[in-house]
């Protein structure tokens, strides 16, 4: 990656040493500017609102003074807690956070890891924060924190399911579960023979797109799929223990966890980080606009989750799972089933 | 001894593969065990997810990618999780339990060592003398169901499109009637579970 572009060759342990110090900048500078943009200004405009105004212009360096309040307060268990296994939980949540950021490509030799199996992996390591979870509301000691925890457990399960199968009408457009080779489908793809604009998926799978983004509202426990952490009824769910730094690790995977669905949705669904073929741009270029194109796309589409989340009240178990098994499950296998179909006709 | 160390030293060994795996296996073993002799049932299932995940890893070592993340998703992602949240919807009790323990472990004892025996036994009978190319990466090329050589993408997904060739190509009934017979497994607890 980097020997390419500056004319000198790295050893292993130099360029995995980059690639991981520019990707955690990335993924906590993005994280740290979507929450400013959302949580603290959007939502208070939406509400007739300043927001924060005093920490730095436009109180953007409000997020700072956050961190450094939660750094200080004092880190307390409950009495009867399982302490391994409370100290391991927000780590847990944290790692699977992170190893989601790994294979999202942002130009075409600005990848941490190419791997072959790419989206397939996205959705397997996202997977493991349900145990983080689990773990956390059974250790708190505490009954909201493990009724937070079997619901979140429910809800993430069921909604995986959708996620999955609408991913899997984009793999079957693309041909590959390589990221970089599903972004290269839609930059070279053409729709009935017009080529100027590639073939962005979300035209040609826009049942598969509206799933996945109903699937990642539900797997990021955002209103109105929110029951796990139900303020009026749980306090916060598997959350209500967790004080000072570890608190500090889930919110930071919460907003992380929404960068890195909003990401993968854009580079499965809005072109990544690619410009349609056509408009023939050299790869020197796209590795310069490549990341802040991608990154554009990802902030927008987090933008959409957090707006349908300050918009919409919270929906109840029993309506949560219908949707997730009557609904979007079957729209999802009937997507598959047309894509493949369209897919062998044309 | 010798054949040991001309075995190590040649070129066709992989030092960091055969590294990796003992420290793994060793991790495997010993979380076993904890699952076994722990006295805390989510403990148990914890430590059941370090065997699954070490078990993942291994896979990966042997190159072989989609298999090690459909354990992650299928094991740990999925299966593990209900295990979780069987146990805390009935009983989960923090610290420990002392009537976790029966007098069925020389049973299980010889039970292990029975299914030891056998699966080591028809593995080293089917691929005792395959020696694996850690250097080959990518396969160049797999056939098709009609035995011609298939292009496959030079991004990785060679392992897994010749596992798609050989599920759907060799293994088809196989995989079929392992869909069927979960499928019916499903149903059955289903209708064990509803009684009206």
């Amino acid at each position: 990656m980097t020997s390419a572009l500056l004319g000198l060759e790295l050893a292993y342990w130099q360029s995995t040493l980059i690639r991981v110090l520019a990707g955690l900048a990335a993924v906590l500078l993005l994280t740290g500017g979507v929450v400013y943009l959302y949580l603290f200004k959007f939502v208070s405009f939406m509400q007739s609102r300043l927001g924060p105004m005093e920490a730095g212009p436009y109180g953007s360096l409000q997020l700072l003074a956050e961190v450094g309040k939660w750094l200080q307060k004092e880190d307390i268990h409950t009495e009867d807690s399982d302490r391994l296994v409370f100290g391991l939980a927000p780590a847990v949540v944290l790692s699977s956070t992170f190893l989601m950021f790994v294979v999202i490509p942002a130009g075409p030799d600005l990848v941490i890891a190419n791997l072959g199996t790419g989206i397939y992996y996205v959705l397997a390591v996202s997977a493991l924060s349900v145990l983080g979870i689990l773990m956390a509301g059974w250790a708190s000691a505490n009954k909201y924190a493990l009724m937070g925890a079997l619901r979140a457990g429910g809800q993430l399960i069921a909604y995986e399911l959708p996620m999955v199968l609408a991913v899997l009408g984009v793999v079957i457009m693309a041909g590959s579960l390589n990221l970089q080779d599903i972004v290269a489908a839609q930059s070279t793809g053409e729709i009935f023979g017009i080529s100027w604009i590639g073939n962005p998926f979300i035209l040609t799978q826009f049942v598969a797109f509206a799933v996945f983004m109903i699937s990642v509202q539900a797997e990021l426990t955002q209103t109105p799929f929110d029951m796990p952490i139900a303020e009026s009824e749980l306090v916060a769910g598997y959350q209500v223990e967790y004080s000072g730094i570890r608190f500090l690790v889930y919110f930071i995977s919460e907003f992380a966890t929404a960068v890195a669905f909003a990401a993968v949705a854009s580079t499965l669904f809005l072109g990544g980080w690619a410009l349609p073929a056509s408009w023939g741009l050299s790869d020197g270029v796209m590795n310069v606009v490549g990341p802040l194109l991608v990154a554009t796309k990802a902030v927008l589409l987090v933008g959409v989750v957090f707006w349908v989340r300050f918009s919409f009240p919270r929906f109840r178990e029993d309506q949560l799972q219908r949707l997730a098994w009557k609904v979007l499950i079957p729209i999802a296998l009937a997507n598959i089933l047309v894509t493949a179909v369209f897919k062998v006709a044309f | 001894m010798t054949s040991l160390l001309a075995a190590a030293s040649s070129t066709s060994f992989d030092v960091p593969g055969n590294v990796a795996f003992a420290v793994l296996a060793v991790l495997m073993v010993v979380a076993a065990i904890r699952v076994v002799t722990t006295r805390n049932v989510v403990h148990a299932a914890l430590w059941l997810v370090v065997v699954l995940g070490g078990n993942a890893v291994v896979y990966l070592i042997l190159q072989a990618e989609f298999v090690a993340l459909t354990q992650l998703l299928v094991y740990i992602g999925a299966i593990i999780v209900l295990f979780l949240f069987g146990i805390m919807l009935t009983r989960a009790p923090l610290g420990r339990s002392e009537d976790l323990d029966n007098n069925q472990r020389w049973i299980g004892a010889v039970v292990g060592v029975l299914l030891l025996l056998v699966i080591g036994y028809s593995v080293t009978q089917s691929w005792g003398s395959d020696r694996l190319d850690f250097a080959a990466y990518d396969l160049p090329q797999v056939s098709d169901v009609a035995g011609t050589a298939v292009e496959v993408g030079g991004s990785g997904n060679g392992r897994t499109q010749a596992l798609a060739n050989e599920i759907f190509g060799d293994y088809l009934i196989p995989f079929e009637v392992v869909s069927v017979l979960l499928t019916g497994a499903l149903i059955g607890a289903i209708v064990l579970a509803r009684r009206d």
